[in-house]
């Protein structure tokens, strides 16, 4: 579960200040599927950058599964990410270099798991990649890709998947697919946050909360 | 995150760029490379000195004409036969007395023509110089007296006239004349003498025979006196009655240079040293140079590659990476660079350790290509040591990148 309070965030640009969020609170229950739409610099990726705990909040209260965040250091932050977050970015942000499994393997090296590799293959076979997991990202169509970063979001067992426009490099064909995972995580008990601006991909989730000028303009079910 | 996750990553990374790797790591390598050169020249030397004292003992004393090199033929002959005499007879803490006189001739044995260093010698050389025999026997005080024509071999010269047939007994021509070998003499193996080179005649032979030219206005001239002291400590009191009877003899008046020159042994060891030791400079200039440039090349090219990865470091950072994590990972990235640097540049070096034995033993003092584990272990730490201190900036410009603005460079 997850609480924002009065969240506001004003950005210093030389001697203006430039206000991204104007005092947002809401409420996501665990185990709810939320789209966050606006259009751009409504502050949308401001929220999402404090619910993923990438930054601070200038002021207000933000609760993750109880814990108080917005007091908390890098550290803290960074274990926060690791155990608590999964993150699905529109680009994938895959590394290059390595095979699918050493992606999803990532996550679990900084929380110092153990049985890292039986982990990622697990993973990886729930989200229907157990034939490419020595693959390389360039090996992988668009899709599948995508796919290899969900199951890295997965793989700690986060109590929230945060995506950012996870199908805006997608065709629709692969969206579908790609959404219809997401509605599958979610069935198996999974909070999963979703921005984006396009009213299709928002219409998969149970409730949209609207964002304009840094305020919740309306959440609709 | 465990240190070998760090260092797998940091393989990875650094086999993905294979060429830029390995050029990174030149400068650290040639600087190692020298490093162990340079320790094992050290080793070299002490090998000679210690073998210098131990084949001609601490006592020896050498006086040569003031413009000759060591063992060399160069300058005005300006020492005779009975300089080496005088001292023979005036210096109370002399012991034995052995003057050399040498010239190149033409040396036939059979179809074996070899041009070779004659070298005029006295029965006392024996001691003095301490030749050994290994075969027949060395020239003897009936030889001197009847100015007979024998000749005492250097192993050397033995080899390539005789090969493995044992020359005593033998004939052979030296600058056209007639001479029985009597002896061979056992292989010295030093690095700063001709001793294996030389072919042994009496000296009273040698003027008659060989160098009628020589003989100057002053009598006989040798090249080199050799010098025996009573004792180690008698050793400094022998060159001075040296020097006194020899200024006496050539009437070289007070203030006026010496014409000849007074080295023991302590001496040659010590121009010895000091050739080595400016070799051992230039090599560790070396090092130190490509260690600078290694270490400048390490930290540019740690530059680039944070600059080229930003993207992985932010996406590294939203997972979870701490500060730390980043820190490490480009440190141990760096290190490795300066790792593999140095274990190439270790058997750079072993291998130029290896070509200075086989040409040492060349030419004519053995000394095995050992490499100590102790000179191993110093040349890789440096080189680990360069990596993290030259990775710590990038390391630290890694690690400070802030998450968001990471994930958003293009």
């Amino acid at each position: 579960m997850l609480e924002l309070e009065n969240i506001t965030k004003v950005y210093k640009a030389g001697q203006t200040e430039v206000p991204a969020l104007r005092g947002i609170s809401c409420r996501i229950e665990s185990g709810e599927m939320v789209s966050i739409i606006g259009p751009s610099g409504s502050g949308k990726s401001t929220l999402m950058n404090i619910i993923g705990c990438l930054d601070k909040p200038t002021s207000g209260q933000y609760r993750l599964d109880g814990t108080e965040v917005s007091e908390l250091n890098d550290n803290q932050l960074a274990e926060i990410r690791n155990k608590k977050i999964g993150f699905v970015f529109q680009s994938f942000n895959l590394l290059s270099r390595t095979t699918a499994l050493a992606n999803v393997e990532l996550p679990l090296i900084y929380s110092g798991a153990s049985n890292r590799r039986q982990r990622a293959l697990q993973v990886l076979e729930s989200v229907g990649l157990a034939h490419r997991v020595t693959h390389r990202p360039s090996e992988l169509a668009g899709g599948e890709q995508q796919r290899v970063a969900i199951a890295r979001a997965l793989v700690n067992n986060p109590s929230l998947i945060l995506a950012d426009e996870p199908t805006g490099n997608l065709d629709t064909q692969t969206s579908k697919e790609i959404m219809l995972l997401f509605e599958q995580l979610h069935e198996q008990g999974m909070t999963i946050v979703l921005v984006t601006h396009e009213p299709d991909i928002a219409a998969y989730t149970q409730r949209t909360i609207k964002i304009r000028d840094g305020q919740i303009e309306g959440s609709v079910r | 995150m465990k240190l070998w996750d760090c260092f797998s990553t940091a393989l990875r990374a650094l086999l993905s760029n294979k060429l830029r790797s390995a050029l990174t790591m030149l400068g650290i390598l040639i600087g190692v490379a020298a490093v162990i050169a340079v320790l094992s020249l050290g080793r070299v030397q002490a090998t000679l000195v210690e073998q210098a004292f131990a084949t001609l003992g601490a006592n020896l004393i050498y006086v040569m004409p003031r413009e000759a090199g060591v063992g060399g033929m160069v300058g005005e002959a300006t020492l005779t036969l009975e300089d080496a005499e005088a001292i023979a007879r005036h210096a109370p803490s002399v012991a034995g007395v052995a003057p050399t006189a040498q010239t190149y001739a033409q040396v036939i044995a059979g179809r074996e023509k070899l041009n070779s260093l004659i070298a005029g010698v006295t029965p006392e050389a024996e001691w003095v110089d301490n030749y050994v025999a290994a075969q027949g026997s060395f020239i003897t005080e009936s030889d001197y007296r009847a100015r007979s024509r024998v000749a005492v071999l250097g192993s050397e010269v033995a080899k390539t006239l005789f090969g493995q047939m044992d020359p005593t007994g033998q004939s052979i021509r030296i600058a056209g004349r007639q001479f029985q070998v009597i002896g061979v003499l056992e292989s010295r193996g030093m690095g700063f003498g001709v001793e294996d080179l030389r072919v042994y005649v009496p000296l009273s032979t040698f003027y008659t025979t060989l160098a009628a030219s020589q003989a100057g206005s002053r009598g006989n001239s040798v090249d080199m006196i050799s010098v025996q002291a009573v004792s180690s400590d008698e050793l400094e009191s022998a060159e001075q009655e040296i020097t006194a009877i020899l200024r006496d003899l050539h009437r070289i008046g007070e203030g006026e240079r010496d014409d000849f020159r007074v080295l023991n042994m302590e001496s040659v060891a010590g121009q010895l040293t000091q050739v080595m030791g400016i070799l051992q400079l230039v090599l560790a200039g070396i090092a130190g140079i490509s260690l600078l440039v290694g270490g400048i090349g390490i930290m540019n090219i740690m530059l680039v590659s944070v600059t080229e990865r930003i993207r992985e470091i932010g996406l590294r950072k939203a997972v979870g990476a701490k500060r730390r994590d980043i820190l490490i990972q480009f440190l141990v990235e760096a290190a490795t660079l300066g790792l593999c640097g140095g274990a190439l540049g270790v058997g750079l070096g072993w291998i130029i350790v290896i070509i200075m034995s086989i040409v040492a033993t060349n030419l004519g003092f053995p000394f095995s290509a050992v490499l100590s584990g102790n000179a191993v272990v110093l040349a890789l730490s440096v080189a680990i040591c360069i990596g993290l201190i030259t990775g710590l900036y990038p390391a630290i410009r890694a690690a400070r990148l802030d998450p968001i603005e990471s994930l958003r460079h293009e």
